[in-house]
């Protein structure tokens, strides 16, 4: 990393706004996300304004829509916090995997830019410093467009949420999984990377199975990196 | 001990679930922020992060419907043939969908 561009460890709003609109696509299936969500809270019993709130400081799908499976009369304290973390642990991961850029950063725009990391906008930005360009806009604008259609998608729900009955039926369950596969796949490829790849797929299931709930993206995460740490690359 | 906490108090929970989730995406840079950045770490990293993405796709390639198998081989098969990213997105959803249209 001697010879990069400055350019690519600072944020202008130029990068922000062209990372809004790049992830605007695949943002506009976030809004039927959202509107799952909606309904689905509505229809566990949560009153508009709490759900509106959810989305808005938690927006994390995946976490949320456990929660709705956990919410009762009451809650129970200790499973609440273990579901959410460990739904929500690759957003260590992701972050950890940006650190070597986003450290070049000011504490203040660091910290505000990892509000609305998220999957899409972590991988196109880590993709996009891997090659040597900036990142940042990608993380941030793209987090923003993100964050916006979740919030504008939940309040959607509350009211046209019963128009789309089955998004499975239109394969939209199946968005952000194909989003994230071309990422995976647009990626460097060599013998180790496929091998990691492997190794991180068969320990991810093992988890699945055997472990308890939520544990498996972690775990799978983890082996990857560290078969990494040990099978260093050939020096080009 | 199990601590319940009532729902009729929704913002508590709301609460506790935003600061869990904050804690999760300043978590990481936090830690690594302690930790010098040696070629183990990098290679770590570099290891780690594209093994995120195949950990979480594991389980809904060999758990999920044909569907949605259906929709990931051929998000694979297009984004190898032709590296474009939305046309492989958009023809793994096409295919789910026709999938499940048809033969469920």
């Amino acid at each position: 990393m001697s010879n990069v561009d400055p350019d690519i460890y600072s944020l202008s709003y130029s990068q922000v706004w062209s990372g809004f609109k790049s992830l605007l696509p695949i943002s506009s299936f976030v809004v039927i996300f959202g509107a799952a969500f909606g309904l689905a809270a509505t229809q566990t019993g949560l009153d508009n304004s709490s759900i509106m709130l959810m989305s808005s400081f938690v927006f994390a799908g995946a976490s949320q829509f456990a929660t709705l499976e956990l919410w009762g009369a009451q809650i129970s304290l200790i499973p609440l916090i273990v579901t959410v973390f460990f739904i929500n642990a690759r957003h260590l991961l992701m972050g950890a995997s940006l650190y070597p850029w986003l450290r070049h950063l000011s504490p203040i725009k660091r910290y505000s830019i990892l509000l609305v990391i998220s999957d899409a906008n972590w991988a196109l930005s880590l993709q996009a410093f891997n090659r040597g360009e900036s990142g940042m806009g990608l993380l941030f604008g793209g987090g923003i467009a993100l964050w916006l259609a979740w919030v504008l998608g939940t309040g959607l729900g509350f009211y046209f949420g019963n128009v789309i009955h089955h998004p499975a039926l239109l394969g939209l369950d199946m968005v952000m999984a194909c989003f994230l596969l071309a990422m995976v796949v647009g990626g460097q490829k060599n013998l180790r990377i496929l091998i990691i790849w492997a190794i991180a797929a068969c320990s991810s299931l093992l988890a699945y199975w055997y472990l308890p709930e939520n544990s498996h993206v972690v775990v799978g995460a983890l082996f990857g990196g560290i078969v990494g740490i040990f099978w260093k690359e050939k020096r080009v | 001990m199990n601590l319940e906490i009532s729902t009729t108090y929704p913002l508590i929970i709301i609460f506790i679930m935003a600061v869990v989730t904050l804690a999760t995406r300043w978590g990481g840079v936090l830690i690594m922020s302690y930790v010098p950045i040696s070629d183990r770490v990098q290679r770590f990293i570099n290891a780690m992060s594209g093994s995120v993405l195949v950990a979480l796709l594991a389980p809904i390639a060999v758990e999920g419907d044909h569907g949605a198998r259906l929709a990931l081989l051929t998000t694979l098969i297009v984004m190898l043939l032709l590296k474009n990213p939305l046309l492989a997105i958009a023809a793994g959803i096409l295919a789910a969908a026709l999938f499940r249209q048809y033969f469920v």
